[in-house]
């Protein structure tokens, strides 16, 4: 008798983990589904520009048939861009513009990071709430008195007012970061280092930023990103076409009064996305982990 | 500047006399200090020159008149607060930053758990197609967006008109266009919302569902009794970085639409543009920027008063 209990009571756990089992497998291809409706929905618009860039302005101009394909697919808009004069002076000022403003930050903010995190002097914790509220001070909320400031330094109309001014935008949020993977270091290491000789210069180059490194590579692109996406600063201050940007230069060069050269903008689109896209494919790891870390910590 | 060589020594050599020992540790204090002061001024110019002396040089600049020659007190305010237009900037800015903050923390939220749902080796690659809209420059996709939208051979009104609908007038109606530039923001700003929840769901230790499941606690009791009082802290500082963010929007609108139809979907930081650089009225367009201080310093000091009386019953 008490075998027939038995097997009824292990029968019944073998129905209900089966019924338990079907379920998470119901919730996992729903999730499935749904993350893969999402995705179509997001992809939606990149998907878009891939396929205008491979249009020529004839099939563009007839309007007939399917927007969504292309019928007749040509690189000629990719031809174009590569052989403009002014889209190669566009790709590089936005090259030297990020390239420096990268530089510039990151030196600043980890300088600054460092000494936050780690050696501290009266007002240091101020600092850091400081720093931490520059975000309550948007860049539109600036650039009508920073219109006057660059006015009066004499960089209006040419693209190093950008490397002075991306810095600001990129410094507050590459310290915050640098700051948490830095005093997640253990103590013991630097005075272990201090106790060696080591200066407080070598302590950062040879401990801190080899260990920090994850948190460095975050700061760096989350550098690149603002700097090579920001469109507020540039449209604002720079007008001519040897001086101008990607963004600016995409919105403002290909569209004359009323024509719109859609093919080329897409293409011109889809050639000044390619570098965040590689960088991203590569690093998003980091910087997932670069952005969330400090939250999470919180 | 800094190459601190002689600080261990100085500690080393400070053992013989107690006296002495004191007055070479408050050098090297004193020493540490300095140094750290210097590495510190870079981000302190940089901050004082281009965010806060621009800030304050702002608030000069909104009470002078249009050229800039006599003081004016309060007059562009209350000229601005007058003006129609003006009116329908203050509510277009807090509708597209309301909507599109809530839109994009619920889908976030719900894209959040999908993802959590499923294998974390199958994760990398799902995030990385839903991140897509987050890392293409907002001016560039904006320019894709304005192109599906296009009222003479649009993306969408060919879908529509295929399923026998009317062509919709994307950009051209107020109402209309107001939610375009909504939807815009939503479908950039999503991606960031997802990976910070998802971050914070992981963040929940497994044992709490457990306790719960044992107490007998269902899907919905689990999420709000352990899942959102868990990630209060995280919804609150994604919410008002967004918030800023959002709030102080430029690209969109600006592409768009720049401000029209009739200046409905005017934000704070496109009208500013307009009038402040293109009709070169500086003073009033430093105004009318001015308007979002308040409102971004009021939402701050909400959510962080609770970020903080949180961490403190945390760590109580």
């Amino acid at each position: 008798m008490s075998a027939t209990t038995m097997n009824g009571a292990a029968g019944r756990r073998a129905v209900r983990h089966k019924s338990l089992h079907r379920q998470r497998t119901w919730a996992l291809w729903g999730s499935y589904i749904a993350l893969a409706i999402f995705v179509v929905i997001f992809l939606v618009p990149p998907f878009y520009t891939v396929m205008t860039s491979l249009k020529s302005s004839a099939e563009i101009s007839a309007q007939s048939g399917s927007p969504w394909i292309v019928h007749h697919p040509t690189l000629e808009n990719f031809w174009y861009l590569i052989t403009y004069p002014n889209f190669q002076t566009y790709y590089l000022n936005s090259v030297i513009v990020t390239v420096l403003t990268v530089a510039v930050s990151m030196v600043i903010s980890v300088l600054a990071a460092f000494s936050l995190a780690r050696m501290g002097f009266k007002g240091s914790q101020t600092l850091s709430t400081g720093v931490f509220l520059t975000y309550l001070i948007p860049p539109s909320l600036l650039f009508i008195p920073l219109f006057q400031i660059i006015g009066m330094i004499g960089l209006i109309n040419s693209f190093w007012c950008l490397v002075l001014l991306y810095p600001t935008l990129a410094v507050p949020f590459c310290t915050w970061i640098m700051i948490g993977y830095f005093s997640s270091i253990p103590k013991e290491l630097d005075e272990a280092a201090l106790i060696d000789g080591a200066g407080y210069m070598q302590m950062l180059f040879r401990i801190f930023i080899p260990v920090a490194m994850p948190g460095l590579i975050a700061a760096t692109i989350f550098a690149f990103t603002v700097s090579w996406g920001s469109f507020l600063y540039p449209l604002a201050y720079l007008y001519t076409s040897n001086q101008m940007v990607l963004t600016v230069g995409i919105v403002s060069d290909l569209i004359r009064g009323d024509v719109f050269q859609w093919g080329k903008i897409m293409a011109a689109n889809l050639l000044a996305s390619l570098p965040p896209i590689i960088i991203y494919a590569f690093l998003m790891d980091y910087y997932v982990a670069g952005l969330t870390a400090g939250a999470t910590k919180g | 500047m800094a190459d601190g060589t002689s600080v261990p020594v100085g500690v080393i050599a400070s053992t013989p006399a107690a006296t002495r020992k004191r007055s070479t540790m408050k050098r090297f204090a004193q020493r540490r200090s300095t140094i750290a002061f210097m590495l510190c001024l870079p981000l302190m110019l940089l901050v004082i020159a281009f965010v806060i002396y621009p800030a304050f040089y702002a608030i000069y600049l909104s009470m002078l008149n249009k050229k800039m020659t006599a003081f004016v007190g309060l007059g562009n305010f209350a000229f601005l607060l007058k003006r129609h237009t003006f009116q329908l900037v203050i509510f277009q800015s807090c509708l597209f930053a309301v909507t599109a903050v809530v839109m994009k923390a619920l889908i976030g939220f719900v894209l959040a758990h999908l993802m959590h749902n499923i294998p974390g080796k199958n994760q990398r690659i799902w995030r990385g197609l839903l991140l897509v809209p987050w890392v293409i420059p907002l001016a560039l996709s904006t320019l894709t967006w304005w192109w599906m939208f296009d009222p003479s051979y649009s993306a969408f009104n060919w879908v529509l008109n295929r399923f026998g609908f009317a062509s919709v007038p994307w950009l051209g109606v107020g109402w209309i266009a107001r939610f375009c530039t909504i939807t815009v923001n939503v479908w950039y700003g999503t991606p960031f919302f997802m990976i910070m929840y998802l971050a914070a769901l992981k963040s929940v230790p497994e044992q709490l569902y457990e306790a719960s499941a044992i107490d007998g606690a269902n899907a919905v009791q689990k999420l709000f009794f352990v899942t959102l009082p868990m990630m209060r802290n995280i919804i609150a500082i994604t919410v008002l970085f967004s918030l800023i963010v959002t709030f102080a929007d430029f690209d969109i609108v600006r592409i768009l639409t720049s401000g029209g139809p009739q200046d409905m979907t005017h934000v704070f930081a496109t009208y500013a543009f307009q009038v402040g650089i293109q009709s070169g009225d500086i003073p009033l367009g430093a105004a009318d920027s001015l308007f979002m201080f308040p409102i971004l310093a009021f939402a701050a000091f909400f959510v962080l008063r609770g970020v903080t009386r949180r961490t403190k019953e945390i760590a109580a």
